[in-house]
């Protein structure tokens, strides 16, 4: 995709007489400088661009063009490192994959930095607490035994069993979008108890026990209240919710 | 990456992020883990008195407020005249039982997501417990030692 130009050619054979594909965005960020100012403020911005475009490309236009002091992480730019989660209209979303026409720009386009974790500069915010939780639920296959000399063989429908939660890419949309979280920062939050889940069922690991201790406890899953923002926030359209409540039923059949 | 602890970290309306110690803060003050299904036996609890609960406030609901002459009828001497009978007694005992610690639980998790300093909700948490027991103690006494001769 290349990076748009102010010129508007009108001259393309596809394109009638002042069709042009630009339109008027007006971007309204939530700006924060600790160094400069306590106190975080809306900025606005009104960029030409292609409607077709993203979010991540108006950003980078707004930086690259208008003020460079802009601060925000991305890198893959295509929905796979999961660094660019952020509150796009009252939403969490990925910037890279949120094209602009899906998100009425005719209003002004509110871009804030994901709630509940501590914002550094800008977007940007300490994801620590985040990955924190990510490695209380021991994220790693943890087996007994001597090593196989191959590969340690499964069925596909017991690779089926977490084929959903493996598709997680650690964005943190859903962690910051669960209202329990954002109170005390406390709860394990719904990424956590996905990466679990994705080693409690695998057939593989021998660790199952160990996680679902962890997530019986004060902060996990039985926080839970069900409210669905994960799964709503979920880039990947993991069923994280669903997810959550299958390690809770994984908690009550091992007991009863 | 840390947090610059002399940086602006007061939350505030225009800067909701609460400053979270890194990593989830496991300072002294933590709670160590429990270990006990504490959490468990409560999630479960609740689904189940719920549904017993739906049976029992729907059935005394009916009974006082719609049938035979609705919410008139009830007086001194109609409801002597039903804890008269075991059966309605034990029902009494139980929705009441049921219905505060189901309502307890509920607020317990609501002061748990709400409150944001630990003093508070150790206080709100304190009052709660204290109503109910305070309740059922009351209630569980009236049912037990009812006189209808006073
Ligand atoms: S479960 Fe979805 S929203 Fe949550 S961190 Fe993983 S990819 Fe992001
Ligand atoms: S930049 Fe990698 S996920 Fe958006």
């Amino acid at each position: 995709m290349s990076t748009p130009t102010l010129e508007k050619k009108s001259d393309g054979p596809a394109r009638s007489e002042d069709a042009t594909p630009y339109i008027t965005v007006t971007f309204r960020l939530r700006r924060f400088n600790p160094e400069e100012l306590e106190e975080a403020y809306w900025e606005d911005f009104t960029i030409e661009i292609d409607p077709k475009e993203r979010v991540l490309d108006a950003l980078h236009k707004i930086k690259w063009e208008e003020d460079g002091t802009l601060t925000f992480r991305r890198s893959c730019a295509h929905g796979i490192c999961g660094s660019d989660a952020m509150r796009i209209n009252g939403r969490n979303r990925l910037a890279c994959k949120t094209l602009i026409k899906d998100i009425n720009p005719e209003k002004p386009i509110t871009v804030e930095a994901i709630k509940g974790l501590t914002v550094l500069k800008d977007l940007v915010v300490d994801m620590e607490p985040f990955f924190q939780a990510y490695r209380d639920v021991m994220p790693f296959l943890v087996t007994n035994g001597n090593e196989p000399t191959r590969e340690r063989f499964q069925s596909a429908e017991d690779r089926e069993r977490f084929d959903d939660t493996t598709k997680c890419i650690l964005c943190a949309a859903c962690t910051s979008s669960c209202p329990v979280f954002w109170n005390d920062g406390q709860y394990f939050g719904p990424a956590a108890i996905v990466n679990a889940h994705r080693f409690i069922f695998d057939s593989r690991d021998e660790a199952g026990e160990q996680r679902l201790e962890i997530l019986n406890d004060r902060d996990g899953v039985w926080r839970c209240r069900t409210t669905f923002n994960c799964t709503d926030a979920c880039p990947r359209g993991i069923e994280v919710t669903k997810a959550i409540q299958e390690v809770k039923r994984a908690l009550i059949t091992r007991r009863f | 990456m840390s947090v610059d602890s002399t940086a602006p970290t007061e939350p505030s309306v225009d800067n909701p992020a609460p400053l979270i110690e890194p990593p989830r803060a496991r300072t002294a003050k933590t709670p160590k883990a429990t270990r006990t299904n504490f959490e468990l036996y409560g999630w479960l609890f609740m689904r189940l008195s719920g549904i017993v609960l739906v049976v029992l406030v729907i059935g005394h609901l009916l009974i006082q407020l719609v049938l035979d002459g609705g919410v008139t009828k009830v007086s001194f001497a109609f409801v002597a005249g039903r804890w008269a009978s075991p059966f309605w007694m034990t029902w009494d005992l139980v929705m009441l039982w049921l219905a505060m610690l189901h309502g307890a639980n509920g607020l317990r998790t609501i002061i748990n997501d709400y409150a944001e300093r630990a003093n508070t909700r150790f206080w709100l948490k304190m009052l709660l417990y204290t109503a109910t027991v305070f309740t059922v103690l009351l209630g569980t006494l009236v049912i037990f030692t009812f006189d209808p001769n006073i």
